[in-house]
């Protein structure tokens, strides 16, 4: 079979509780793209088109986190017509954002949000997807960082492990050349326990890393949180950092309980 | 004589916008009885959480509501914010937010018009299809877009989800020789949004007249897009109290203080949203509604090519009120966006500090800006240490989706006049219908999910 005549990989994207903004970094790869498109065939991609082609897929991305009964039901499926499953983004990894509802009452939540709370459907808990089906691969960062995608779309395809670094954003501040902002201005900064693949973005804007990309794969939180309350950080104000948009992360989520012991 | 009796559409998953949402049109021979953008995303609950956050987090917080305009969210909640501290921020700072704007406005408008809207014109299933027939306007498109990314990484450090904004300004100013790049591939990114809007101006628009209020910020001495007071403009024949029916209502604002008092969300029976009225009127915010409000305050090239793409003189008048024709609004915005941001890129001079501070306070704020689908609206109460204890967001879908149910059931019922339709076709129909207005549905602090069948006629 000529090369041009072997049936191209099939790509599905898929949504749970999310923004969108992981799924758009696909479409953000504006150099890419159109020749990506030729290489594979994006099967199932309800954001960029209508047209959907039935599985089984190569290859499957899936934003977002499980928020309801039927997102149960759903990535059960979409896990057994996919040969790979890669999440992209906090939302699917951690549970995102929406995971602050994992240390509060959903239902005073409801109440707040809405005047009929009884019409909403949802969990008690906003879940990563790893929490429910296997997956091959997690793809950190609240957005996803473009090259890392496309690096992980390609291994994924090539049959090899990605090539995404698994240390902490400081190893990227020293690679750029950024000045310390906590050893030079004391400013409080995640960038010790968390995961690499922004590229160090925020020290470079002067700012501490917030932890986008929740934790690094080896993070000492019981050594670097006396370092946030030496940079003047009170307990809530830990608490608050931790759990921000990796909050169900196992390592933000025992730091920050271990915070709030009496 | 056939006649078919009630039928039911329903369209599990909606392609080509962003967020999942699905349709359902109800019919009984051949009158709609029931028109619905029914939105399943699941409610993300963000108004309860932003409360107990100090009242420098909501920026970052709230952009991770929409990944296609965190901007939006970002500088709706900075002014509310300031706005409850007493803080107004001038000079480059607010130079440079109304560029990073532009470059939101550019990123979002070009996605909408270039890769989900456009193909509904021209017969292909999305992007990756049309660039098969039309490869020269997609690879166009891609690098408009590019160029609105560029400007959201250079100023706020990354397209999605900006790092760099905060309360009272920015984390860092750029220096003159970061944006002088910037100004170059702006000036390209001008030829290609004019190319833009003579390629959208040549498509076929379906006739189609909607008669919603609409609400759009506005400002004194520019169109308005990162401040403004609330503008509305009455649907055409919309008449005063009885005593001077005669006389159509004219133009009126009210302060953005009032905003709730005006625009009254409520959740109404058999309804999947949280719906809102202005003034006891369905009302529609977007790119019509800023044309209509704004549009003589276009930059000359961008009101040349408004004219050009048989808009009319906004000068003289002329409103656009063809939903499908909003993608020619869209493509002149963003011309305007990329002249705007040469303009502030060419006077751009660094300031002796990129923020002011904000000193917290017990009070409430507002802030609204024109995110690229509509105006949005945010409100905190703060205590004295800043905490934040209660937020109010209002997202533009929201607000717009009555206006768009109502577009459903207008261009249904009217293709129906004509002679019955297959689904298929209904179908299609309804899908153009709901992104002509780009609707936002991961915007789901407010969106419930129900499956009850609405009742009657929006």
């Amino acid at each position: 079979m000529a090369p041009h005549d072997r049936p191209r990989p099939k790509l599905a994207v898929w949504k749970f509780a999310s923004c969108d903004g992981c799924q758009l970094t696909l479409l953000d790869c504006e150099d890419e793209l159109l020749a990506l498109a030729e290489r594979l065939d994006i099967a199932h991609f309800l954001e960029a088109s209508s047209a959907t082609a039935p599985g089984p897929y190569d290859l499957s991305l899936v934003e977002g986190s499980v928020t309801t009964a039927q997102d149960v039901e759903r990535i059960h499926h979409i896990r057994a017509v996919s040969r790979r499953l890669v999440t992209i983004g906090a939302c699917a990894t951690a549970g995102g954002v929406q995971a602050l509802r994992n240390y509060a009452d959903v239902a005073e939540f409801q109440a707040v949000v809405y005047a009929r709370p009884d019409y909403v459907a949802t969990l008690a808990t906003s879940t990563p997807i790893s929490a429910h089906v296997p997956v091959d691969f997690e793809l950190r960062g609240c957005p996803i960082d473009r090259r890392q995608l496309l690096e992980v779309i390609t291994a994924q395809l090539a049959g090899r492990t990605p090539n995404v670094p698994a240390h902490s954003v400081c190893f990227e501040c020293k690679q750029r050349g950024t000045v310390c902002v906590t050893v030079a201005h004391g400013t409080p900064c995640l960038g010790p326990v968390t995961h690499a693949g922004c590229g160090a973005i925020c020290p470079t804007y002067g700012r501490g890393c917030y932890g986008c990309f929740g934790p690094s794969d080896s993070t000492n939180l019981p050594a670097f949180v006396p370092l946030l309350h030496r940079e003047g950080m009170d307990t809530l104000a830990v608490v608050r950092v931790l759990r921000t948009f990796n909050a169900a992360a196992p390592e933000f989520d025992t730091a920050a309980r271990k915070e709030l012991e009496p | 004589m056939t006649h078919r009796g009630t039928r039911v559409l329903h369209v599990g998953s909606l392609a080509r916008v962003e967020g999942e949402g699905a349709l359902h049109l109800a019919l009984a021979g051949r009158t709609v009885t029931g028109a619905r953008l029914a939105i399943y995303e699941p409610p993300r609950f963000f108004e309860a959480f932003l409360r107990g956050r100090a009242h420098t987090e909501p920026p970052d917080l709230t952009s991770r509501i929409c990944g296609i305009c965190p901007v939006a969210y970002q500088l709706s909640s900075c002014r509310a914010i300031e706005d409850a501290c007493g803080v107004t921020v001038t000079g480059q700072p607010a130079a440079l937010r109304r560029l990073l704007y532009c470059g939101e406005w550019i990123e979002s408008h070009t996605l909408h018009v270039h890769l989900l809207h456009a193909p509904d014109f021209l017969g292909a299933d999305g992007a990756v299809d049309l660039a098969r027939t039309h490869r020269t306007d997609v690879e166009r498109g891609l690098r408009l877009k590019q160029a609105g990314n560029a400007i959201l990484e250079l100023l706020g450090g990354r397209a999605i989800h900006p790092v760099n904004v905060r309360l009272g300004g920015f984390h860092r100013l750029p220096t003159t020789a970061e944006l002088r790049p910037l100004a170059e591939q702006l000036r390209r990114a001008r030829d290609d949004a004019q190319q833009t809007v003579r390629w959208v101006a040549g498509f076929d628009f379906p006739d189609a007249d909607c008669d919603h209020d609409l609400l759009a910020l506005a400002e004194p001495d520019r169109y308005a897009i990162e401040s403004g007071t609330p503008t509305v403009m009455p649907a055409p024949g919309t008449t005063g109290p009885a005593r001077d029916s005669d006389r159509a209502l004219p133009t009126r604002t009210f302060p953005l203080r009032a905003f709730g008092d005006h625009v009254v969300e409520h959740q109404v029976p058999h309804s999947t949203a949280l719906h809102s009225r202005l003034d006891g009127r369905r009302h529609l915010t977007g790119p019509l509604a800023r044309y209509a409000v704004s549009g003589r305050l276009l930059s000359p090239i961008a009101l040349q090519a408004a004219q050009d793409a048989g808009l009319g003189d906004p000068r003289q008048g002329a409103v656009c009120r063809n939903p499908y024709r909003s993608i020619v609004v869209r493509a002149v915005e963003v011309l305007y966006a990329v002249d705007e941001a040469l303009r502030i890129v060419d006077a751009y001079e660094p300031a002796p500090s990129p923020y002011v501070e904000v000193p917290p306070r017990a009070g409430t704020g507002h802030g609204a800006t024109e995110a690229p689908r509509g105006l949005l609206y945010h409100r905190y109460t703060l205590d004295p240490s800043g905490t934040v204890t209660d937020a109010v967001l209002v997202p533009p879908t929201a607000q717009n989706q009555g206006a768009i149910e109502d577009d459903l059931r207008r261009q249904v019922q009217s293709r129906l006049d004509r002679g019955d339709a297959a689904d298929a076709e209904l179908t299609a129909l309804c899908e153009r219908a709901i992104r002509n207005h780009d609707p936002c549905i991961s915007c789901s602090t407010h969106f419930l999910d129900l499956t009850v069948e609405r009742a009657g006629n929006c």
